[in-house]
């Protein structure tokens, strides 16, 4: 039973994403019988490096991917170099779920019109300090060089790689480290990047690549923040995938393939500055330097945090604001009135979607999380080493999802599967189980194997062992990776829309079509009620081990 | 091992699309007492665009009416972008599924229909046996058999109409530019009050084509097939018109708006003072949503704008075809297309001919209009959308000459 | 041949086609064999294999019998052989009680008086209910100790089980460990580089020299 898990999981994935590739590569070179192609050639491809601008969109990308996660890698370990106990910090541990609860384009979206010339930032300081009676003329949202765009996904993937870092910093036993290196004479700050921070970073490894796949490929972020002349390259795929000429449809593959190509070059990138950075880190580390830097620690640690904490609070702020707000002109600070209208007119069309999406995430998570608690248990049980079939994993993440999505449709309409409620939540397992392999599979391979081995010595069998001590000793790193496929699940859209034939609408399918109609006030509701399920979870993945672990001291303080 | 069946089974799939059994129930399309008598308790997929409420609720209306009338069951696909439901369509057509699409009815624009029936994805045809497609007066109005210049053909039934107008708040702006040269004029003496959506967005290109029809040389150029004209001759002015526009735009033309939503919210937030929408009723929708303050006014240039026809199409292998058909019919009936023009409701321009109704039927099209509605005779001043070919030969030139700089 | 004795035969245990480890040996019961060395030396290993656990990476020849059972063919919860390790490792999520009646098999009645006279013998009256976090080092070693017991084990390997115990302490809990185990009459094995250690359990002592020589 339990051996059959990781061939599942590899089935589920790899069945879905060989045929997403082969309907990626097929019209790349030119083949897609549907539109009488038949002959293999390399026009398609020709014609896409002739496209304006490319060169500089890959860039743009490539940039993204790379600057995203070392700059939010960053922060959050300088963050955590200088975290204590304040209520400061417990207010933002507090916080970090619930942000990561909102979906990238609404947070997008939220930010976008807290930055911008017309924004919340600039209603707040006009026209009593700027002297604007109308909006400046300024190039912010959208800028030529994608810096909007970073600070929207450094500011949105700081509390992801901040949630993997707590899940994962119990393990590390931080305070005898940090205890140890200052009583050697060495700076709180630095004791902690020293001697915490190299055993943490390879225990985020894994989410830190889906970090650089997610800011090279981002589609939602960069049209509502991103450079547009040219966009970034996901941008221009999404484009031409969209384009009514179908004709369009070969050099979208042909795109896809680049983005693939180009996401992929990320991480190769990554993985050679982490050999640079190996080399001068031990360097560093054994130089027995102790002081120097600290400020320079406490300074980034606690600005850098700060700031995006203020950024995605504002960004918040404004989606509440616009979602009550009545008629609101520049450069009044405060809407002229606050209006539930909004809310009412969204609230008939609320019923089926949030049941579909209750029930969709539901299933999608709970079966993801058997999978992966069955392979992780697999694993376990017969001492095998993690499988270079780990990679698979990230495929789904990495291949542009509607060029993916269309051979999938093709796939499963070729099988005659009605499409409906179980494809939507096949299609959603395909998201979900990365990421909760991602975030389950590093606590589950380092819980001590000693709490195994004595239970076996007091003559619990396998099965009593899983149950009754390793389940329930994880119990708050799998409600954590519940909640994260949960959120994963609820945020997903053109899965839902295509699978389902739009016949299965969710909280995000009619979030996303109303945004198409570009009202400020109904894009806030939606996305606020789209924030809202995934915060719920993040809330029972938090409360329902500090409740079990009331009277369960070490408990509590591992989480 | 499996790994290699599921290939095999794929590879046979792809080169084998159309092997499937054609087995289309015989209904007579022709026959309306047939068609109707099909379509009872039938479920019709309609995929349209969902970006707005108003636009939802009146589809929801529809779908009570035609549930009252014929026993239909419809369902308002909301789509954010159209390209989803011809995804679709296309990835059921590869999968060899000739009978049993998911989609049932779509509300399509000129150039996905253009590329949808060449592909051969369209069921048809079947518009012109619908009862109510008398009351469109074809003969008085041919605008309704072209799209983009595209002989509809009876593949798809028309709905709504679309026309380019431009909005102003007039408690900024006293005269707003009538004419595209005036356009120029206006915004060096107002720079960054003025912008459009970046082509290929499709009221960008939209933008490109009214341009380029009021300062071409022969404008009867861009009504053929773009390999049969000039285009360096025929785009020339369009061009160096841009490049002199461009440095008085929002952020001097170094970012444009993504889409006629974005362009409306720069609106809104008061960043220019000057836009336009391809649905006339634009401006208005938004005074009453609180987007836009109520001083805004729209209007039609001088010289005329782009119109064009909102269309419905059934896609070849919608299992509904007969309901789909129903309502259609229902759309162009007098009941649907006065509550599609009231500005309580839809607020858009009816399709149909009034000159085809009785007295009674035409007293449901006595609105009061509203301020910001063009007037009636503006939107007589109607310019026919090019060959829909010149399309994506205007985008492409555009971003050659301003994408990457 | 005892029954009751844990017999190892012929034991070998190789890393990369090199011996690491060779032992025959009877141990009666009562009885504590003592296995000193080196780290390195494959103390740990030894335990490893007894208590069936060995890493893939080793080979290993030779029998266990105990009870006219054959162990080494089989999975270490159905061995009945019971481990205290270094650390009391009592399982955080269970309250004291809790982590008893893990251990108590699932044959045994009366379990809460069972767990309540335990406790009583070990001192701790009442404790039941606890939280083992708030138990002191040697509460918490006595726990163990007893939850040890109380799985009804037939032999015990002790893994260094008083080296983080402080002096005044690491006597105290030895002699109960021995007495508890003599009391039962568990055959047993200590590893340990302790002298003390070994003279106190007062049986044949072992001593495997380093890997690397």
């Amino acid at each position: 039973m339990l051996r059959a898990a990781p061939v599942l999981i590899i089935l589920l994935l790899i069945g879905p994403i060989m045929v997403g590739l082969l309907m990626v590569l097929l019209p790349a070179f030119g083949y897609l019988p549907a539109l009488n192609a038949t002959e293999f050639t390399l026009t398609h491809w020709q014609e896409l490096f002739a496209v304006p601008g490319l060169v500089r969109s890959l860039g743009i990308s490539l940039v993204a991917g790379l600057l995203t996660p070392i700059l939010a890698l960053s922060l959050v370990f300088l963050y955590l170099a200088t975290a204590s106990e304040s209520w400061l910090d417990r207010w933002i541990r507090r916080l970090v779920s619930p942000l990561l609860a909102v979906p990238h384009a609404a947070a997008a979206f939220g930010l976008a019109f807290l930055i911008a010339p017309s924004g919340l930032l600039s209603r707040l300081f006009s026209p009593w300090m700027t002297g604007w009676q109308r909006p400046p003329d300024l190039l912010i949202i959208n800028d030529t060089y994608g810096i909007s765009l970073m600070l929207g996904l450094v500011v949105k993937e700081i509390p992801f790689l901040l949630l993997m870092a707590l899940a994962a910093l119990p393990q590390l036993d931080v305070q005898r480290r940090v205890a140890m290196a200052r009583s050697l004479g060495y700076r709180p700050g630095l004791a902690w990047m020293k001697t915490v921070a190299p055993a943490l970073y390879p225990l985020l490894r894994l989410p830190v690549f889906a970090v650089i796949v997610f800011a090279s490929s981002t589609v939602d972020v960069a049209i509502i923040l991103g450079p547009s002349l040219p966009g970034t390259l996901s941008v221009m795929v999404l484009g031409w995938f969209s384009d009514p000429d179908l004709a369009h449809r070969f050099l979208a593959a042909a795109g896809a393939l680049l983005q693939l190509g180009l996401s992929l070059t990320a991480i190769l990138i990554w993985m050679l500055l982490e050999a640079v950075a190996r080399r001068y880190n031990t360097h560093w580390l054994e130089s027995g330097q102790r002081h120097h830097g600290e400020k320079m620690i406490w300074l980034l640690g606690r600005g850098g945090v700060s700031l995006a904490t203020i950024l995605t609070a504002g960004s918040l702020l404004s989606l509440l604001m616009n979602a009550f707000a009545g008629f609101w002109r520049f450069p009044a600070s405060f809407p002229d009135s606050l209006v539930l209208r909004h809310w009412l007119s969204a609230l008939p069309s609320l019923g089926q979607p949030l049941l579909n999406t209750v029930i969709i995430s539901l299933v999608a998570t709970v079966l993801a999380l058997a999978l992966v608690l069955a392979a992780l248990e697999n694993e376990h049980r017969h001492h095998l080493k993690t499988r270079s079939s780990i990679w698979f994993l990230y495929l789904p993440l990495l291949v542009p999802q509607l060029a993916f999505l269309f051979g999938l449709v093709v796939f499963t309409e070729s099988l005659q599967w009605q499409p409906g409620l179980p494809l939507v939540i096949f299609a959603h397992l395909i998201f979900v189980l990365p990421y909760v392999f991602l975030t389950l599979s590093e606590a589950y391979r380092r819980l001590d194997p000693r709490w195994s081995q004595l239970a076996a010595t007091l003559g619990a069998s396998p099965n009593r062992s899983f149950w009754r001590i390793r389940l329930p000793m994880l119990l708050s790193a799998w409600l954590t990776a519940a909640a994260i496929g949960a959120a994963i699940s609820i945020s997903q859209f053109l899965p839902t829309q295509l699978l389902g034939a739009g016949r299965v609408p969710t909280i995000t399918t009619e979030a996303v079509a109303l945004a198409s109609g570009g009202n400020r006030n109904i894009i806030s509701v939606w996305a606020m009620v789209q924030a809202l399920l995934p915060m719920l979870g993040f809330m029972l993945a938090l409360s329902v081990p500090r409740f079990l672990w009331r009277n369960r001291q070490t408990m509590r303080y591992l989480h | 091992m499996l790994r290699l069946t599921t290939f095999t089974l794929l590879l046979l799939l792809l080169t084998n699309p159309l092997s499937a059994q054609e087995q289309q129930t015989r209904t007579d399309f022709t026959s309306w007492p047939q068609v109707l008598n099909e379509a009872r308790s039938q479920t019709v997929y309609f995929n349209a665009w969902g970006g707005e409420q108003r636009n939802n609720d009146f589809l929801a209306w529809v779908a009570a009416r035609v549930e009252a009338l014929y026993s239909i069951d419809l369902q308002h696909v909301k789509l954010g972008d159209t390209a989803e439901a011809v995804s679709r369509v296309l990835a059921e057509k590869q999968a060899g599924n000739t009978d049993n699409g998911a989609i049932d009815l779509i509300w399509l624009n000129g150039e996905n229909f253009a590329s949808m029936k060449e592909n051969g994805l369209l069921f048809g045809p079947w518009a012109e046996q619908l009862p109510n497609h008398a009351l469109l007066d074809a003969e008085n109005h041919p605008e309704v058999r072209y799209d983009f210049t595209v002989p509809v053909e009876g593949m798809e039934s028309p709905w709504l109409r679309a026309h380019l107008v431009f909005y102003y708040d007039s408690e900024l702006v006293s005269a707003p530019p009538l004419s595209i040269p005036a356009l120029l004029d206006w915004t060096s003496r107002h720079p960054g009050e003025f912008t459009y959506p970046r082509p290929p967005n499709f009221l960008g290109t939209t933008f490109l084509k009214q341009a380029a029809l009021e300062l071409a040389t022969t404008p009867a150029a861009l009504y053929q097939p773009v390999t049969e004209a000039d285009f360096e001759q025929v785009t020339a002015p369009l061009w160096e018109f841009l490049d002199r526009l461009h440095p008085h735009l929002l952020r001097s033309g170094r970012s444009f708006p993504a889409s006629g939503a974005e362009l409306r919210r720069y609106m809104s937030d008061g960043e220019i003072a000057l836009a336009f929408s391809f649905n006339p009723a634009e401006a208005m929708l938004a005074i009453k949503n609180g987007e836009l303050p109520p001083s805004v006014r729209s209007y039609v240039l001088s010289g005329g704008t782009l119109a064009n026809v909102s269309f419905l199409a059934i896609p070849f292998n919608a299992r509904s075809k007969a309901a789909a058909m129903a309502v259609a019919n229902f759309l162009l009936s007098p009941e649907a297309q006065a509550r599609a023009q009231d500005p309580d409701f839809l607020g858009s321009t009816a399709v149909i001919a009034l000159s085809q109704l009785n007295p009674a039927q035409r007293q449901l099209f006595n609105f009061q209009r509203h301020p910001a509605l063009p007037a009636a005779e503006e939107l007589q001043r109607q310019l026919q959308e090019p060959h829909p070919s010149w399309m994506p030969a205007l985008e492409q030139a555009w971003l050659q000459r301003y994408s990457g700089r | 041949m005892n029954p009751l004795a844990l017999h190892l035969k012929q034991i070998r245990i190789d890393l990369h086609d090199e011996q690491l480890i060779a032992l025959d040996a009877v141990i009666e019961p009562g009885e504590i064999l003592t296995v000193m060395g080196p780290s390195g030396s494959g103390k740990s290993t030894l335990l490893a294999y007894l208590a069936g656990f060995l890493a893939p990476v080793f080979k290993a020849s030779g029998e266990i019998i105990l009870h006219e059972r054959r162990l080494d063919k089989l999975p270490a919860e159905q061995r009945r052989i019971g481990l205290l390790f270094q650390d009391p490792l009592l399982f955080p999520h269970l309250s004291v009680g809790g982590n008893l009646r893990f251990a108590l098999p699932p044959t045994v009645s009366n379990r809460k008086t069972v767990i309540a006279s335990g406790l009583a013998t070990m001192g701790l009256d009442g404790y039941a209910e606890r939280d083992p976090a708030t138990l002191s080092g040697g509460q918490r070693a006595r726990v163990a100790l007893l939850r040890l017991l109380l799985s009804k084990p037939e032999a015990v390997l002790l893994d260094e089980p008083f080296s983080k115990l402080d002096a005044h302490l690491r006597k105290e809990i030895r002699q109960q460990v021995f007495t508890s185990l003599q009391q039962a009459g568990l055959p047993g094995v200590l590893v340990t580089h302790d002298a003390e250690d070994a003279a106190a359990a007062g049986g044949r002592i072992i001593t495997l020299s380093s890997a690397d020589d």
